[in-house]
């Protein structure tokens, strides 16, 4: 009897421990593999047509099921977008004459229309043709192409760094002129208008010139075309700086295979989406869901913290206090869409429109604070997650022996000192333990953050160079958010979907890591005040 | 909280137990505490009380109840400056909270009513202009369990010093030092003062304690039960110490062990269900007693 219970606790163990490593091993396969690049097959079919493209899947044909052997297809991933159409292609396997891996067949990672499969022909500049044939065009194209990424840097900077200054300068000065607009006039007023005016004027033409400069660079840069043959034979015209990447995937060792891969990891990682989220990066949306969960930190420690002390060391205990500490335990339980909605009537329009109104006059009609932006985000989090810090708190604070407390007392220390001094901090690995679930919960929170900020596609990070630096006013994008974007609501579902799969597991990641850091700390705690004789 | 108001209830219930599992002597005495005819304390003091030259405590008819039941009833005593005093009795008999009294530590609890006064040299301590915090800095205590703070060696003792503003590195140095010295403990800590204090043994962290409590530099030590948690060999350091101690404190002792009474302390007091049954120099007291109560329970016959 005992041995049975024993195996029925070691196999519901044994069953929680194969969900998690089915979690991981579902995310790592799908998503992990996505980046490695894959080989291209140059399929020759029945009908005389001619197929480029990665075959990503397999399957039995739906009406040869019930057969002897099935006849099998084929899930084509053909790309060229803007020759053809449909990125995807179900080829019958009955209908395929000739497969082969051509070594000259290239991917070409595109800033617009996806990827481009086929051969590259030529290379020129402008009606210049610069080299011709597949291995004197790739080899040529290589060399180009260093010298076009400093370029693009070059442009980039300028079109980031000083248009965007100037930019920033230009919608300062409006809102000061509208500022001075709004507000009832003084001696100083048309003075004041004046210097704007002169300041605007600068500005402009600073713009202008700036811009011009941006101009011909954009024309040196867009002066290398590659011609590129697709398998059908038409031919695509692809300006080099579209090229984010070209690979040639039949060609390739390991070693080169592996770079291929981690620079499409490093991209993943560190770059901005393009093409609405289905390629490119989710640099922001890694940032965003990592400072919303330190802003939601700052905000829920004390707080959660303060009440706990005050509930466990001050107030009298009593029905109050009990009814007080049901109420939070069930706040925990509030589906998380009603933060959200409290926190787009509180804080986004009742905070945030007043604080518009106090401050950003100038800027109205156009919402500053009055809008979803990463610290009401943050602060609607903040009260999900402020149970658990409470809960969390208080039993910590409970763990603290009351003779420890006297000690203090005994010594002449007040109350608040000892509170502050002795029992706080020894309860200090309980109350990290509360922030920790409480930073893991708000890491995955999704729905609230949808109505009070959270964005497919931010124009900014929330923190720039521009004063003040970090603004709290933005909207961002979240990985949890992100996952949902671009498996579901992607013009190219089909092609986003391991997508979905690397996010999810980075978003994994993330929380891990953000966790392991708090565990640490929260350990490193632990072995300070060690617990054994309290 | 609750866990405040059930030590309340453990000290009535306590008693109750005591006057149900003791034999015919204890019942007696028991009928005897509810007393329609007993003397009056004053009559029992000038029966039962030693002459005191140089007093630095002066507990006046003090009773205590928590929440209806009553755990001191009516206790007068004069404690002798830089003596040694035990207040000795069977679990329950009041002495730990006749000892949480000197210091105002019951006022922590809820529902104590508590009548009567404590002077400390002449002043009474239940004074309500009375500063407590700044009482309990000329009264520190030593607790049954030792219960060093979750810090380090160093931040313990410097603990006191530290509330009352003292923040100058080198001046907590040479406190945290002394107290160390003063505590016999110095020579196995010195290098061990960025440790945590919990990493101590047991005798080490109890005399800990009281080097955290003399480094606030205390007129009064109280000592509630400060060796029950400890071995014959950690005992008899602390008992050492407190004979040290004496030279410069007024030591006040809780103990359930007589030979340890006996052993360390000037006077002693003999309390029983709330009431202070007998209060004597110690050796007259244990070899001596006026009272038959006293005898029974020195001789062991109950407690």
């Amino acid at each position: 009897m005992g041995d049975g219970l024993t195996a029925l606790c070691g196999g519901a163990l044994g069953l929680n421990l194969l969900l998690v490593v089915a979690l991981l091993s579902v995310l790592i396969y799908n998503g992990v593999g996505y980046f490695w690049p894959r080989p291209v097959t140059r399929l020759e079919l029945a009908d005389g047509a001619v197929v480029l493209g990665e075959i990503l899947d397999r399957e039995p044909v739906f009406e040869s099921l019930d057969a002897g052997v099935p006849a099998m297809r084929i899930r084509v991933k053909v790309g060229n977008r803007d020759l053809g159409g449909a990125d995807f292609r179900w080829i019958d396997e009955r209908d395929i004459v000739s497969r082969s891996l051509p070594p000259q067949a290239v991917v070409l990672e595109r800033v617009e229309w996806g990827n481009l499969y086929g051969t590259m022909v030529e290379l020129r500049r402008g009606d210049e043709v610069l080299s011709t044939g597949p291995e004197e065009v790739w080899a040529s194209f290589r060399l180009l192409r260093e010298r076009k990424l400093d370029e693009i840097a070059v442009a980039r900077r300028l079109e980031r760094k000083e248009i965007g200054a100037v930019n920033h300068d230009m919608e300062r000065l409006r809102l000061e002129r509208k500022r001075l607009e709004v507000a009832p006039s003084s001696a100083e007023t048309p003075a004041a208008l004046r210097a704007i005016e002169v300041e605007q004027g600068r500005l402009e033409s600073r713009f202008e010139a700036l811009s011009q400069r941006l101009f011909d660079l954009r024309e040196d840069l867009l002066a290398e075309t590659l011609i590129v043959e697709a398998a059908d034979g038409t031919r695509a015209e692809v300006p080099m700086v579209e090229v984010v990447r070209a690979v040639r995937p039949n060609d390739l060792g390991t070693a080169q295979a592996s770079r291929v891969y981690l620079s499409r990891v490093w991209e993943f990682l560190s770059g901005e989406p393009r093409e609405s989220n289905t390629e490119g990066g989710i640099f922001p949306a890694i940032f965003g869901t990592v400072m919303m969960v330190f802003i939601m930190s700052f905000a829920v420690a004390p707080l959660g913290v303060l009440a706990a002390l005050y509930l466990r060391e001050y107030a009298k205990q009593g029905p109050v206090v009990r009814m007080v500490r049901i109420a939070v335990n069930n706040l925990a339980g509030v589906p998380s869409i009603v933060f959200g909605v409290f926190g787009l009537g509180f804080f986004v329009y009742l905070i945030g429109g007043t604080i518009d109104q106090v401050f950003y006059p100038e800027a109205l009609p156009t919402p500053t604070y009055g809008t979803g932006g990463i610290l009401w985000g943050s602060l609607t989090l903040a009260l999900l997650t402020v149970p658990v810090v409470i809960v969390a708190t208080e039993e910590g604070l409970a763990a603290v022996p009351r003779v420890v407390r006297e000690g203090s007392l005994a010594l002449g220390a007040t109350k608040f000192e000892t509170v502050w001094r002795v029992v706080v901090p020894a309860a200090a690995p309980g109350i990290l333990t509360g922030l920790i679930l409480a930073m893991a919960r708000a890491a995955g929170e999704v729905a609230p953050l949808m109505i009070v900020g959270m964005v497919k596609l931010a124009p900014a990070l929330p923190i720039d160079g521009y004063f003040p630096f970090v603004h709290f006013e933005r909207k961002f994008m979240h990985l949890g958010f992100h996952i949902y974007d671009v498996g579901f609501q992607s013009p190219n579902v089909e092609a986003t979907k391991p997508l979905v799969f690397a996010t999810a597991l980075l978003l994994v990641v993330v929380v891990t890591a953000m966790n392991v850091v708090a565990i640490a700390v929260r350990n490193r705690l632990r072995a300070k005040y060690a617990s054994s004789a309290v | 909280m609750t866990d405040r108001t059930d030590g309340a209830k453990a000290v009535s219930n306590e008693d109750k137990v005591k006057v149900d599992l003791e034999a015919a002597p204890a019942r007696a005495i028991a009928s005897d505490s509810q007393r329609p005819a007993a003397p009056t304390p004053q009559d029992v003091a000038q029966v039962t009380s030693p002459a005191i030259a140089d007093p630095i405590l002066d507990v006046r008819s003090l009773s205590l109840w928590y929440g209806t039941s009553q755990a001191l009833n009516r206790v007068s005593l004069v404690i002798p400056s830089k003596r040694i005093t035990a207040f000795i009795g069977p679990s329950g008999c009041g002495k730990s909270t006749l000892l949480r009294c000197i210091n105002r530590l019951n006022d922590l609890i809820d529902e104590v009513r508590i009548e009567g006064d404590v002077r400390l040299e002449g002043r009474s301590i239940y004074d309500p202009s009375l500063d407590v915090n700044a009482l309990r800095k000329r009264i520190g205590m030593v607790f049954q369990k030792s219960n060093p703070f979750p810090k380090s060696v160093f931040e313990n003792v410097a603990y006191g010093p530290r509330i009352q503003g003292v923040n100058d590195r080198r001046r907590l140095e040479h406190i945290v030092e002394s107290s160390l010295r003063g505590a016999a403990l110095w020579d196995e800590v010195k290098d061990r003062l960025a440790d945590s204090a919990l990493e101590l043994s047991g005798g080490q962290q109890q005399r800990l304690c009281i080097a955290r409590a003399i480094a606030v530099e205390p007129e009064v030590i109280l000592l509630d039960e400060p060796c029950s948690a400890l071995d014959p060999i950690a005992t008899a350091k602390i008992e050492e110490l407190m004979m040290e101690l004496k030279e410069q404190y007024t030591l006040v002792v809780v103990t359930h062990n007589m030979q340890q009474a006996s052993r360390v302390s000037d006077y002693t007091a003999f309390l029983y269900l709330g009431e202070l049954v007998e209060y004597q120099e110690t050796e007259k007291l244990f070899i001596n007693p006026v009272k038959k109560q006293t005898e029974d329970y020195i001789t062991g016959r109950f407690g």
